[in-house]
């Protein structure tokens, strides 16, 4: 059964018919061809699924994608604005915070909504703010510096 | 140097933070169609009939197969392997049946329509107890199967592989011998926990052209399985591997692959597409194996170890197609890092009914390391000397001789203990942070080699363009380790011009040439190798022609920055650019064509060590050695432990990005203490008990300890800029040095992995009512 529904995504107003069954991670993938949220665990448990909603960091694979109707979703493809990188994404680079990359689009979301709540954390709100993102690759410390680098660099 | 050895960014960064990057997953073909798989649901079983009768009446469900199709079996050293299981399972979780669908949703309704009769058999679900001569057999027609002679299988037997190391003697040593340590260690099954599980999917056109498209680490050597399994020749046979979320040996050798491909055999023009959910990852693709080891040392009272004798029985799983080499290479390195002149193992290979099996980051060594080490602390103390000093009396040095008596020539493990003592502070003590804990330090160092085919090949091609920019073609993958980067930085510093104008293309077997596969720490040494060589190649081609055009001999020209410059005088050049399609001249008329580097490689002189005592003068491509110190705080009532700082060295031979390299450094540190501390796959009767993140928990954020990463450049000779491996020895001397830290904090040695929080309360509990007694 499908049900249509009107939400923001990436700045954009969209209507959409989707499967009442549908988690917003499959609607966004298979509907959108976003991609860049992947599902690693499809329980909420790894974080590589995060979007934000309304300004607050989700696991995209917990939630139907009928619960966005009336919302606004931003997922790591609309982060860089006419192709300008956002601050995260061009810190993450510089600072080596990536490795396969396959948590990294979750990460920077997490990290995006942390920094939206919380503009000045500290290491210890950023360890704690990115707890539920799971990592195999980094060891997390250059993704951490890679957030605090953003903080550190904001205009005063 | 101006790009070898500079933290030089990503290549593939910014494909990665904006998610743009397609992994398998990702991919949506035309047409597609979704594959799910139903399992066994007992660990051992004859099947005796399969009904899909209702399944195939499911609309939208396209195919069904089953085991008995397919009988040919597979594997990369021993055959013993099908993608689906024929006659019986050998593992709870493995495939019987497959079905293709419409949709991923029907595929599965489909899969729980299936009924499947089994009849139960009684399970080996123990290694040790796996070779005992009444032990059930996992593999009854192990005599009928093909291996590589480098192996030894036991048929008639759970013993997929018996590898024997017989330098000096051993049984004199102990007699004489002035104290002789014995101890047991178990290090249980852990799963590599890729954030992406494996996918893979499979299309056979109507003129008998299959693609794969496969979350792989090494293509070639999957097409050459695949090949093998399906009777498809090479040239029709193409695996591309666009993107790799993170590996560590668990897509190295061929797992899912060899279920969409009967599909698609039997739906032509049609994708079917595979991808694993996290239950499926942690059970039905590799596992780390598990180890019983025995070990053995004699030692005088000065210090010096005299020699080893080693059990390693290794819990190989259902399939050991790819683990007997793990047993082998745990074999010739199991005197460790030190010169012993009496070194005796045999490292055995079992066959279990538990999950497969497999490569996973240090192919073997965090495994025997984890009682190495922990053997040798408990030496020390017996003599009465320090951790320090045990591994500075035998640890390896240059000129030394290791458990194959092959004779060391570069080895910069003393420079790395040192720089690790230093770092760590290990003879300093630090205040807990509350008086009902307590803090220690250890150390370990580790050893590994490359474990592969002496003949393991990389090669590469350069394109230059005609702008002067240049296309990079290789095979190796970057499955996150920063191969991309590195391997344009190799060519950038030979062609002089900078990364940016170099596009690497990697992971397609019809357009990328042919890599081994991406394993073994390998990568940078070998087919950085090769890149090199293909552009010392095209560099030697723009001098040929630059020769002609400037009037100038080649060895007084040089490539800098673009141009082809002479050496003597400066403004006498010529543009890359213009030489990439050939040497133009005034009258027209042109000479050589595009230019286009070639570059391979094969590691020289390795040689087969001999069949029967082990001993060979050079087995392998080089030993990578290094040391990790540890600091670790305990909660007395808790039992919990923090790893508090880790500092570690290693002789990588030259760094090639120093960020990268860090980085490389942190996710193995990390990675070996999630192993040390709370890494299990639990398993029952040869059930998986905890297949999910919910219980089997890995590092977060969290448990992120201080690291202090150095290095030591003792160059490598074959070795790019003098480079070697170092991806896996890296996590080598975790646990171990974990373990010597929290006996160092409380006197508890534990000789199990995971060092979890109710085996260190136990042991304090344990130890404390018997010391009220």
């Amino acid at each position: 059964m499908k049900k249509i529904i009107e939400f923001t995504l990436n700045g954009e107003l969209v209507e959409h018919a989707v499967d009442v069954q549908k988690t917003l991670l499959k609607m966004i993938r298979e509907d959108f061809d976003l991609t860049g949220a992947k599902e690693g665990c499809g329980a909420g448990e790894c974080g590589a699924c995060t979007v934000i909603m309304d300004g607050r960091a989700l696991n995209a694979c917990l939630v139907f994608a009928v619960e966005a109707d009336g919302h606004d979703i931003l997922t790591i493809e609309g982060l860089a604005v006419d192709g300008v990188l956002d601050p995260l994404q061009v810190s993450f680079i510089e600072n080596a915070a990536l490795q396969c990359g396959y948590c990294t689009p979750g990460m920077i979301m997490t990290a995006k909504a942390l920094l939206n709540e919380n503009p000045t954390p500290t290491v210890e709100e950023i360890k704690e703010g990115i707890s539920g993102n799971l990592c195999r690759c980094t060891g997390y410390k250059k993704i951490i510096e890679a957030i605090q680098f953003v903080v550190e660099d904001q205009p005063v | 140097m101006k790009f070898v050895g500079k933290s030089v960014k990503r290549v593939d960064g910014i494909k990665k933070v904006t998610g743009s990057l397609k992994y398998v997953d990702d991919i949506k073909l035309s047409r597609m169609l979704y594959a799910a798989v139903k399992r066994s649901p007992y660990p051992h079983a004859n099947i005796l009939n399969i009904d899909i009768s209702k399944a195939e009446a499911l609309k939208g469900v396209k195919k069904i197969i089953t085991g008995d199709q397919f009988t040919k079996r597979g594997g990369l050293y021993l055959e013993d392997k099908n993608f689906l299981a024929v006659g019986k399972a050998r593992y709870q979780g493995e495939g019987v049946v497959a079905v293709c669908a419409e949709t991923e949703e029907i595929a599965k309704e489909a899969v729980a329509l299936i009924d499947v009769e089994y009849e139960v058999l009684p399970a080996v679900t123990n290694a040790v107890d796996g070779m005992k001569p009444d032990s059930p057999l996992v593999h009854p027609d192990l005599a009928d199967y093909q291996w590589a002679p480098v192996f030894f299988p036991e048929p008639g037997t759970n013993v997929s592989n018996h590898y024997k190391l017989r330098k000096g003697n051993s049984p004199e040593a102990f007699e004489q011998a002035d104290i002789v340590v014995e101890n047991d260690f178990f290090v249980p099954h852990v799963q590599h926990v890729p954030i992406e599980p494996h996918t893979a999917i499979a299309q056979m056109d109507v003129d008998g052209f299959l693609t794969v498209w496969a979350s792989c680490q090494s293509p070639y050597a999957v097409r050459q399985a695949l090949s093998a399994a399906f009777d498809v020749p090479l040239n029709k046979l193409r695996v591309l591997s666009p993107a790799v979320g993170g590996g560590f040996g668990s897509k190295a050798g061929t797992t899912l692959e060899g279920i969409v491909i009967p599909l698609a055999k039997a739906c032509p023009g049609r994708p079917i597409k595979l991808t694993y959910s996290r239950e499926d990852e942690f059970q039905n693709a590799y596992v780390r194996q598990g180890l019983h080891a025995k070990i053995k040392t004699a030692v005088n009272k000065d210090g010096k170890i005299t020699a080893v004798q080693n059990e390693f029985v290794w819990d190989g799983g259902a399939y050991t197609e790819y683990g007997v080499n793990i047993a082998k290479a745990a074999g010739y390195a199991s005197a460790g890092p030190y010169d012993i002149d009496n070194v005796w193992t045999d490292s055995y290979c079992v066959y279990t009914n538990h999950p497969v099996g497999g490569p996973y980051r240090g192919f073997g060594m965090c495994e025997i390391h984890f009682g190495i080490e922990q053997n040798l602390d408990i030496i020390a103390e017996k003599l009465g000397i320090t951790p320090v000093e045990i591994r500075r009396i035998n640890g390896m040095k240059p000129g030394g001789t290791t458990g194959t008596g092959e004779v060391v020539s570069t080895s910069g493990l003393m420079q790395c203990l040192d720089s690790v003592v230093q770092d760590i502070k290990i003879h300093e003590k630090s205040k807990p942070t509350s008086p009902k804990k307590v803090r220690g330090k250890g150390i370990a160092c580790g050893w590994k080699a490359p474990s592969m085919p002496n003949n393991a090949a990389s090669s590469a091609v350069i394109k230059l363009n005609e702008d002067g920019t240049a296309h990079l073609l290789v095979s190796a993958q970057d499955i996150g380790q920063g191969s991309d980067t590195v391997m344009t930085q190799i060519a950038a510093e030979v062609l002089s011009i900078s990364p940016e104008k170099i596009t690497i293309r990697t992971g397609d077997t019809d357009h990328t040439p042919y890599e081994w596969q991406t394993v073994a720490s390998r990568i940078t040494y070998s087919a950085g190798r090769a890149v090199f060589e293909a552009a010392k190649d095209a560099m030697d081609q723009l001098l040929e022609l630059s020769q002609i055009k400037l009037g100038i001999y080649k060895r007084d020209l040089e490539l800098r920055d673009g141009y082809v410059v002479s050496k003597i005088y400066p403004d006498k050049k010529v543009a890359i650019a213009d030489l990439a399609i050939g040497l133009n001249f005034e009258d027209g008329s042109a000479i050589h064509g595009p230019i286009i580097g070639r570059g391979a490689f094969i590691p020289p002189n390795i040689r087969d060590a001999d069949k029967k005592t082990g001993l060979g003068d050079h087995p392998v491509v080089f030993w990578t050695y290094g040391v990790q110190g540890v600091e670790v705080e305990v909660d007395l009532e808790t039992g919990q432990t923090k790893v508090l700082t880790v500092a570690s060295c290693f002789d990588v031979g030259k760094v090639m990005n120093p960020q990268l390299l860090e980085g490389q450094m942190e996710g193995a540190i990390v990675q070996g203490m999630g192993t040390a501390l709370f890494e299990e796959l639990i398993l029952k009767d040869g059930k998986v008990m905890n297949p999910s993140f919910v219980d089997y928990k890995i590092p977060t954020s969290d448990d992120m300890p201080e690291m202090i990463i150095k290095f030591v450049e003792n160059p490598e000779e074959t070795g790019p800029f003098g480079a070697r491996g170092v991806a896996e020895p890296a996590m080598v001397p975790s646990a171990p040095a974990i373990a010597n830290a929290i006996y160092d904090a409380t006197g508890i040695r534990l000789n199990t992995m995971p060092m979890t929080a109710e085996k260190v309360l136990a042991a304090i509990k344990a130890r404390d009512a018997q010391n009220t007694e």
